[in-house]
């Protein structure tokens, strides 16, 4: 089973059609890249799978869009619940205005846990798997503005994580980042993608190189090739993908 | 003309005319500043016993409260005396022409008695009299026994106070008891049970008040025990008692330390103590006490109301042609005049909301509490209604402020758009919630006109807050800096002797309001630290 597919997924805001009949299925425990020229709607497709694109002015959408094999616009699956499954991580990283601890535990208070141990223990894991518990772990109660920019993006993906998410979806996490930190946090998620399966949409086509094992290829709203990476990026089938992937377009 | 246009164009003389404006405004603020703060601050410094002798013999004995060209006669000045001892003479102040001095000096045995009533004494002490024992000047106790005797008058003085506090509490039930016997019996109903209540209440208040009485009267009798004789410089004898000084000194003696003592205790005494002679001498505390307390009021009703407003607006509302038309009404009623506020809460917040309490409530009990006349509950609300477009307009730039970044990211992990208003968005807007605060309580603490037909008074007899249950009382008129400056300034009976009363209370206000600007802002920038935005 698919641990997020899309089955003729159409959107549109306002009269401008973004997708035009997506049929999209991501392999659960790996990392896959969604790569494309900008507009191409990696981040619409992206933001279908936990429905945030339902605040933008104008959205409208026909077909399914499944998380772990259910519909996401079940009524009887509330949309908080579902966000707590399926994680994302933004451009910029978006701390709140709180302390490290606030900001990675800020899930599971709302998930209603209180028991201090517990949350302690989701604390250190969350910062763990995002590999940035060792920076940290003597100023958990400072503010999360006083982190590094990759730092701020690491403990986005531990805010992401504290919720136990099957799923994570990023945004172009690096697109904000020095090469350093984005180097740092592509060990990150590779790291993760042992436990959660991890949708990454990134302009960065070395970067799908290096850490997707599928990658999907999205050109004006419709998906043109989808594959393993090494293999697309060697011996792509379409004449478009081949041409985006040396660089005549993009 | 080219050169011209090029000068223009390169903007030389708009740099000067706008660094001009700067310069102005500041001279403006200075000039305000250092006028304030010399006539306050010099006010409270002792000056020396001048004492004249005129060309017709006449003896005076004053302070010197300034000097300029004689009108009459070129070339010479003339000295504005002030001579006090306004029991005896009715003047407070006197012009001497310098020509007609023949002599002057600074007597070492003249004394200012500051007193609780008619004001300033100047004179030369002739004896200090307590019972049957009687000091000169000269002798070695006179000082050491006046200073005692001065300190246990105050002793005296508070324990009166006290005690009289004491029987009013002892009273109120019996008092709140008669006014509900009135009015049962106006209304025809039987009020036989209240009457035997009365009666139970009466006796007990004699018993408690009994001892309260007799202590009453051993103060009075060891309060009048002490007087100081004293001579004016006009030859006069003069018998003042003791319990009516606050201070006697000898001026002309002290010493630089003893100078600054004087200074900073006049300072205190300003700032802690009643008013007296209405209003012109004396303390400010009770306005000082009423404004702080105003302004804290006004803040408790105004933020929570112009912030649920603004989060309505900027958060739930959607844009249409009603929260336009809200949000313009709220702009135009920044401007409106303070007074036409005053007027509102005049008729909305004393007359009808005050009055139906009073109808509901206490019916039986009028006049403690009346809600339906000015108090400082009704001026702070009236304030708050005043000052809730600020609160409202700055904290939408706030909450316009958090980046949708943050948002997007609470929603992202499965906040509801409560939860996220509530645990992200509300804190972010915090400085920009404490600017709106802080605005509001500096338009607040300034405002005047509105309090004088909402609750403020020349002199209030009690505090909003005491030691009476129920120790807040809402329903009181109060006392205010800015009111007490209109007052003392333009309508108090001795405009020139109260004067630096003025520049005092108004040093007093600037701090005040400066004070709580500051305590505003060092929280504001505390929490905009922790926000400071981030290294990308």
């Amino acid at each position: 089973m698919s641990a997020l597919a899309t089955r003729d997924l159409r959107v549109r805001f306002g009269a401008t059609e973004v997708l035009k009949g997506v049929n999209l299925d991501v392999q659960p425990g790996q990392v896959t890249a969604l790569i494309g020229p900008s507009g191409c709607g990696k981040s619409t497709i992206l933001r279908c799978f936990n429905r945030m694109n339902d605040h933008l002015a104008g959205f409208s959408h026909s077909g399914q869009v499944l998380a772990t094999g259910r519909d996401v616009y079940d009524p009887g699956w509330p949309v908080e619940e579902l966000r707590f499954k399926v994680g994302m991580v933004f451009q910029k990283p978006n701390p709140f205005p709180l302390s490290i601890r606030e900001n990675v535990l800020f899930g599971p208070r709302l998930a209603g846990i209180a028991d201090k141990g517990r949350l302690e223990q989701i604390l250190e894991t969350s910062l763990r798997r995002a590999q940035i518990w060792d920076e940290v772990k003597d100023r958990v109660d400072s503010s999360a503005f006083d982190l590094s920019g990759g730092q701020q993006q690491r403990l986005c993906i531990a805010r992401g994580l504290a919720c136990e998410p099957d799923i994570l979806l990023l945004d172009e996490p690096a697109s904000a980042l020095d090469p350093i930190a984005t180097a740092r946090l592509e060990e990150t998620i590779l790291a993760l993608a042992e436990t959660v399966t991890v949708l990454l949409v990134t302009h960065n086509l070395q970067q799908a190189g290096r850490v997707a094992q599928r990658t999907v290829f999205l050109y004006l709203g419709a998906l043109v090739e989808e594959g393993e990476t090494t293999a697309m990026f060697t011996n792509p089938r379409e004449r478009l993908t081949e041409d985006y992937l040396t660089g005549r377009f993009g | 003309m080219s050169a011209l246009r090029g000068w223009l164009a390169e903007g030389t003389p708009q740099r000067f005319l706008t660094a001009a404006a700067v310069v102005l405004s500041l001279a403006m603020i200075a000039g305000l500043v250092v006028l304030v703060v010399e006539t306050a601050g010099s006010f409270f410094w002792p000056h020396p016993l001048v004492a004249l002798r005129l060309v017709d013999g006449t003896r005076l004995l004053g302070e010197e409260w300034g000097r300029e060209a004689d009108p009459r006669s070129p070339g010479q000045q003339r000295v504005r005396l002030k001579l006090g001892n306004r029991d005896l003479t009715g003047t407070d102040f006197l012009w001497v022409r310098g020509s007609e001095v023949v002599q002057r000096a600074y007597p070492a045995d003249a004394w200012l008695l500051e007193r609780r009533e008619y004001g300033n004494f100047y004179g030369t002490a002739v004896a200090l009299e307590r019972g049957e024992t009687r000091l000169a000047p000269g002798d070695p106790a006179f000082r050491r026994t006046l200073d005692d005797e001065l300190a246990s008058v105050r002793r005296l003085l508070a324990e009166q106070r006290s005690v009289l506090g004491s029987a009013d509490r002892a009273h109120s039930g019996v008092a709140r008891l008669q006014l509900k016997v009135a009015s049962a019996e106006r209304r025809g109903l039987a009020a036989d049970e209240l009457k035997a209540r009365l009666a139970v209440a009466q006796s007990a208040e004699t018993t408690a008040t009994g001892p309260l009485w007799q202590r009453l009267d051993t103060v009075r009798l060891e309060l009048d025990r002490a007087t100081l004789r004293m001579r004016t410089a006009a030859g006069q004898d003069v018998t003042v008692p003791l319990q009516k000084v606050v201070r006697a000194i000898p001026v002309n003696t002290l010493g630089f330390g003893a100078k600054l003592g004087l200074y900073f205790g006049r300072w205190w005494e300003f700032v802690s103590a009643e008013p007296r002679e209405s209003n012109t001498e004396g303390g400010i505390f009770p306005a000082l006490f009423g404004t702080a307390m105003m302004v804290m009021l006004m803040t408790l009703a105004v933020v929570p109301l112009g912030v649920v407003t603004a989060v309505y607006l900027n958060e739930y509302a959607r844009d249409n042609f009603f929260t336009r038309a809200v949000r313009l009404a709220l702009a135009n009623l920044a401007g409106v005049p303070s007074i036409v506020f005053g007027a509102f809460g005049l008729a909305f917040f004393v007359y009808t909301v005050g009055g139906g309490i009073d109808r509901m409530f206490f019916s039986d009990t009028l006049p403690t509490p009346t809600f339906g006349t000015g108090g400082i509950l009704w001026a702070s609300l009236t304030l708050a209604l005043l000052t809730v477009p600020v609160v409202v307009i700055a904290t939408e730039e706030g909450l316009q402020s958090v980046p949708q970044a943050v948002r997007d990211g609470a929603r992202a992990l499965g906040a509801t758009r409560w939860q996220t208003l509530r645990r992200v968005v509300l804190p972010y807007a915090a400085p920009g919630i404490l600017t709106g605060a802080i605005l509001a309580l500096a338009r607040g603490a300034g405002e005047v006109a509105p309090l004088m037909v909402t609750g403020v008074v020349k002199l209030a007899p009690n505090l909003p807050f005491d030691r009476t249950a129920p120790f807040l009382h809402l329903e009181r008129k109060f006392m205010h800096l800015g009111f007490h400056i209109y007052d003392v300034g333009f309508q108090s009976p001795n405009v020139e002797a109260a004067k630096p009363m003025v520049y005092a209370t108004v040093l007093v206000l600037l701090l005040l309001v400066v004070a709580l600007n500051l305590a505003a802002i060092v929280l504001r920038n505390r929490l905009r630290r922790k926000l400071r935005s981030s290294a990308v």
